[in-house]
């Protein structure tokens, strides 16, 4: 199958830092591919490049074979590319519920038209809009928490709210940064099925994560970066015996 | 003492819409304005210029508001990103910079002799003027009540509520934050137009010098007041704050302890006051916002 997602030639520097050093990467259409590195090797920039809140100093980024490195995070979003925040960005002071009802496009309630006109038709929009969040929450588990604040969830449900904003809005690829990071053993067999789920409905992800069981599981390729470029990529069992990968890792500790 | 009392009704009434046009900008999505006093005093020029050449009040309510949003518009465009920190300044600057050009453009608006004569084109039959004025503005200011309180509950204001908690999240959802900003900001400046076409109209002469900073101050204060963010609170905020500026001035007759400008500043220190109880009796220790 062809390549959703294809980086050449990506650079960009901080200051006196080399955050991603001539990255290329590609990721297969239908599939969920492992980004890998150490601490510090750039791996969400190179998701905030992609999706387009950072500018490349150089490069180029195709998504479904047409250039996007140029567009706004919206414009990129509004194509079907979505990613997660490693740090969630619940919106605290809106329910879980309207975390999600914030997220489908072309709400004809969005419109400031909306307000000036009889509310039947944005009353039945958000009925609509209410079902599909619900069977999102449903989805990740999360659906008991619907209606309170989302600053009182926990952080592993903080995480399980990223992915179902993402979710939400049935993207073709989803970026998600660590989205086990700091949750429960647990909750992570659980969101495992659910990342399953989400590919099996046809969804490509690219997953940034440091749980090596969750990458052997999950993912039929995996990407090693380190100071922001790609060493190695292949199968996982190929990754785990990659020495150069090993001396990556080994590297990032003793620093 | 009635006309008293319907005059400081009907200044509540104009700050409410300069005050609800805030809180549209700041209260609901997070755009500081410190010179929404701009959108006010170019509202009660455009009024009064426009009525003096024969044009009746609505209308010239309407043009106020296009004017004076359009406007809002452009200072906008003219605000990289419509970011907090730039805006704060690009705000106060754009309103002291529309003050002195009413001040020194004597051809245009009359320079520090400001207009007089402005017309007041409403009667209600059986009622003074002034009565009448305060039911024609107070039926305004509900539809502009109506309209933001809509605004706010809509989906449209669950977007501008969400740019303010983060707007990084509503462009990775795929929303155009800055149409959405921008919009706000159009919007706030209109109904400050409006309040100030009215200014014009009730006051019949107005001049540059009652278009300082502290206008801007007065309508941030009312919105704090209120609870950023809620419409009803906003209006209940804009009563107090005119109560305690302009309703202070009755206790001029009964206080002989202070003389007028004494008072004046007794007034500018009530106000501090009752912000800075509710401030920390709202924001202290140990509450969140
Ligand atoms: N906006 C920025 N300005 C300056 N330096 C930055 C910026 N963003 C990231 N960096 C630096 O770029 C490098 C790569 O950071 P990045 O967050 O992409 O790493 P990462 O691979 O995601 O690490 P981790 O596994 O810890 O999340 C780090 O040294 C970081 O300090
Ligand atoms: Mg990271």
């Amino acid at each position: 199958m062809s390549n959703l997602l294809e980086i050449a030639g990506l650079n960009k520097r901080f200051g006196g830092l080399q955050a991603v050093d001539r990255c290329e990467l590609s990721v297969r259409e239908g599939s969920i591919t492992g980004l890998i590195g150490p601490n510090g090797a750039g791996k969400t920039t190179l998701f905030s490049i992609i999706s387009g809140f950072t500018k490349p100093d150089s490069g180029q980024i195709r998504f479904g074979g047409r250039r996007i490195e140029g567009l706004g995070a919206y414009e990129v979003a509004r194509r079907g590319l979505r990613r997660t925040f490693q740090i969630p960005r619940e919106l605290k002071e809106m329910s879980v519920l309207e975390n999600l009802m914030l997220v489908p496009e072309g709400q004809f309630g969005d419109r400031l038209l909306s307000v000036l006109l009889p509310g039947a038709r944005v009353r039945q929009e958000e009925q609509v809009n209410e079902a599909a969040a619900r069977e999102v929450l449903e989805t990740v588990g999360l659906a008991e928490k619907a209606d309170i604040a989302a600053a009182r969830l926990s952080g592993g449900q903080k995480k399980l709210l990223e992915l179902a904003r993402c979710l939400m809005s049935r993207p073709r690829l989803m970026l998600l940064d660590e989205p086990t990071a700091g949750v429960n053993p647990t909750l992570i067999r659980h969101l495992m099925k659910v990342m399953q789920k989400v590919h099996a409905s046809g969804i490509t992800l690219l997953i940034i994560e440091h749980n090596m069981n969750v990458i052997m599981e999950l993912c039929e390729r995996v990407v090693v970066l380190d100071r922001g470029h790609v060493i190695a990529a292949g199968t996982p069992a190929e990754i785990q015996q990659n020495k150069q990968v090993l001396d990556a890792y080994l590297g990032g500790v003793d620093a | 003492m009635t006309a008293y009392l319907v005059a400081i009704l009907i200044f509540a009434v104009i700050y409410g819409f300069v005050a609800l046009g805030l809180n549209i900008q700041w209260g609901l999505t997070g755009l500081i304005n410190l010179g929404q006093v701009a959108f006010f005093a170019v509202g009660a020029y455009c009024a009064a210029l426009t009525t003096q050449a024969g044009l009746p009040l609505l209308p010239a309510l309407v043009l106020a508001a296009l004017v004076s949003g359009s406007l809002g518009g452009a200072v906008a465009l003219f605000t990289p990103r419509l970011r907090e920190d730039y805006l704060a300044i690009v705000t106060l600057g754009f309103s002291e910079f529309v003050r002195l050009i009413f001040l020194n453009e004597k051809w245009l608006a009359g320079g520090p002799d400001g207009i007089a004569g402005i017309p007041r084109p409403v009667t209600i039959p059986g009622l003074d003027s002034e009565t009448s004025f305060l039911v024609i503005a107070a039926v305004l200011l509900a539809v502009a009540f109506w309209f933001s309180q809509r605004l706010a509950h809509f989906p449209i204001g669950r977007t501008l509520r969400a740019i303010r908690e983060d707007e990084t999240v509503v462009a990775s959802i795929g929303k155009p934050t800055l149409t959405y900003k921008t919009l706000a900001f159009v919007l706030g400046a209109a109904l400050a137009g409006i309040g100030g076409a009215l200014f014009a109209s009730y006051l019949t002469y107005i001049s540059p010098d009652m278009f300082g900073p502290n206008v801007s101050i007065y309508v941030l204060a009312a919105v704090l007041l209120g609870r950023q963010g809620s419409t009803l609170g906003t209006l209940a905020g804009t009563a107090v704050v005119a109560v305690l500026l302009e309703g202070t001035r009755l206790l001029k007759d009964y206080i002989t302890v202070v003389d007028g400008v004494q008072l004046a500043a007794l007034r500018l220190m009530a106000l501090g006051l009752a912000l800075m109880i509710i401030v920390a009796v709202r924001y202290g220790p140990g509450r969140r916002a």
